[in-house]
């Protein structure tokens, strides 16, 4: 039985089909890689699954839940599993690199705001647990966030405001992990180096989803690649049948 | 800046502490008691329209609203009911995060701008509600012979109705509000509203419920500033709907801005600065909101982040 499997999914902007019954089934500790031009609807497809947008059609199943997924509310999601980052980065830009990673402890943390006030015990403890868990999630990277911690999140560099934007999805325990081109702004030997932190993380049971433009990340990650363009999928395989797919070609290319 | 002051450090906490409880023994002049009490009350008011502004990142222009259903609950049941004070407390808090949280719904809706309008809906409404609802309110002639406090009972009884006993009563709230908010501020809801403020939609896919979290933060900001309302109920002995107009909440807004958003520190010296500064340049008359209103902008211009206020992204790059 497939983690993910998705069924008719359809998202409408106005006059603009940006997903166009769109199916994919996604095995366990499978990494999936989703290519495409530009504007193809891979960031929407994220969106869809995150619940940041709401869909026209379709159905969603994940990791033996009953309920369709679409009918879930936004915050949610990242309970049941599904955790992400996003392609035009978005960290709290104010907050602390830990902080950062420690929001995202959020739907695994319980403390509310009567034992804060009262300063319970297991609020502290909670708390401590957490930070530490946050530090463990962010060695991950070495010392790129570690030695970072305590500084706002806008003080990062490109590449490791990528990273952190991973740390923060992973600490949720994600079983599928969205990942919207975590390389871009990379450097050829930081990709390299953040292809080897993914597969470690893979191994760890955490099936992974990657939307990414840089074909030699993909050869290196991806079992399974499918291929978007203008909201349908048109190829679907491994990255050989992939890449020299005539349909591919053409969706990057153009005809000849 | 808090560091350069050594505010973080835990002995001069303490000696502020220790200085802020001998103030009725160094200040002798009734005036200035007076003045150092409305610091007091300001805190308060401005600590808890902070946690709505500086760590949810929701603007609020309608906080006297709480404001003044403290102060009316506190003034309607010991004037009218005779109920004790200690009582009332909790009870304007519970009705101000009751109309908080009715407050905070919209917002789920609306944002920035329209947001700001809404509130200063609300703060309206209360206004006119206190100004017309004779039956309850009196209206515009107010709520006269409000009692003092009373501690204790029998022969143990303490009367608040003196300037040191007022002073003492206020540092008592103001302590404790500064422990709720930076006990709050440090917790896993106060990461919530902190990650709210930055990026709403990451924050709701990062598991953080909205409607809740939202609601939250105008209820606990609600609270606080109802518990400063019962506090200038008894200390000016009368209310009225002119004490709660939209100059009022303007006021309140402009301390935590003026001293740092989100800032603790700052928002106590911001305080202090906008409620000092008009008595102590009392001398220049008309022209000291002039000067203060001059001093606002170049403030802004110059540190936008406020007195003791975090440089900002936003502050830092132009987005």
């Amino acid at each position: 039985m497939p983690i993910l499997d998705v069924q008719s999914l359809t998202k409408r902007f106005g006059g603009l089909t940006a997903l166009d019954n769109f199916h994919l089934q996604v095995e366990a500790n499978e990494i999936v890689g989703i290519i495409g031009p530009n504007g193809s609807g891979k960031t929407t497809f994220f969106n869809l699954l995150t619940g940041l947008y709401s869909a026209n059609g379709g159905e969603i199943f994940f990791n033996g839940v009953q309920e369709n997924l679409l009918t879930q509310k936004t915050h949610e999601i990242i309970r049941l599993g599904i955790s992400r980052t996003f392609q035009n980065q978005r960290p709290f830009n104010n907050l602390s690199v830990i902080e950062n990673v420690m929001v995202g402890g959020h739907c695994r943390t319980r403390g509310g705001i009567l034992s804060a006030l009262l300063y319970l015990p297991k609020e502290r403890k909670e708390r401590g647990r957490l930070r530490a868990r946050a530090q463990e999630v962010m060695a991950i990277f070495g010392n790129r966030l570690l030695s970072m911690e305590n500084e706002p999140a806008w003080t990062l560099s490109y590449a490791n405001r990528r990273r952190l934007e991973i740390a923060r999805a992973l600490i949720s325990q994600p079983k599928l992990l969205l990942l919207d081109e975590p390389t871009a702004g990379m450097n050829p030997a930081e990709s390299i180096q953040l292809v080897e932190n993914l597969l470690e993380v893979n191994k760890t049971g955490v099936t992974i989803l990657i939307i990414e433009h840089d074909m030699n990340v993909i050869k290196r990650l991806c079992q399974r690649i499918v291929a978007l363009d203008y909201g349908q999928k048109i190829v679907e395989g491994t990255f050989n049948e992939v890449r020299n797919h005539p349909k591919v070609i053409e969706a990057y290319l153009g005809r000849e | 800046m808090a560091e350069l002051f050594g505010l973080s450090k835990w002995y001069t906490k303490i000696l502020i502490l220790l200085f802020c409880l001998f103030i009725p023994f160094i200040v002798q002049s009734n005036y200035a008691m007076r003045v150092i009490i409305y610091i007091g009350l300001y805190v308060v008011l401005a600590l808890g329209l902070n946690v709505v502004m500086g760590f949810t990142g929701l603007l609020n222009i309608g906080h006297a609203a709480f404001y003044a259903i403290g102060a009316y609950t506190t003034a309607i049941l010991m004037v009218k009911y005779g109920m004790s004070f200690w009582l009332t407390i909790p009870i304007g808090m519970v009705l101000g995060i009751l109309f908080g949280v009715i407050l905070g719904f919209p917002t789920l809706r609306v944002r920035d701008d329209y947001l700001a309008m809404v509130t200063l809906g609300f703060g309206q409404i209360v206004y006119i509600v206190a100004n017309n609802w004779m039956g309850l309110t009196k209206g515009p002639r107010g709520i006269p012979g409000i009692p003092p406090p009373v501690l204790g009972f029998d022969q143990w009884r303490i009367i608040i109705d003196n300037y040191p006993a007022y002073y003492y009563l206020i540092l008592f709230f103001v302590l404790l509000t500064i422990y709720a908010c930076v006990r709050v501020r440090n917790s896993r809801v106060g990461l919530a509203w902190m990650a709210i403020r930055e990026d709403e939609d990451v924050a709701a896919v990062m598991g953080i419920n909205l409607v809740f979290y939202k609601t939250m933060a105008f209820g606990f900001s609600a609270a606080l500033g109802a518990l400063a309302g019962s506090f200038f109920a008894v200390f000016q002995t009368f209310v009225s709907p002119n004490s709660f107009t939209i100059l009022e909440s303007v006021i309140i807004i402009t301390i935590p801005i003026f001293g740092g958003l989100g800032s603790v520190p700052g928002t106590i010296i911001g305080a202090i600065i906008m409620i000092a500064a008009p008595e102590i340049f009392r001398a220049a008359s008309e022209y000291r909101m002039v000067i203060l209103g001059a001093f606002m902008v170049l403030m802004m211009v110059f540190r936008p982040e406020g007195l003791l206020g975090k440089k900002l992204y936003e502050q830092t790059y132009k987005v």
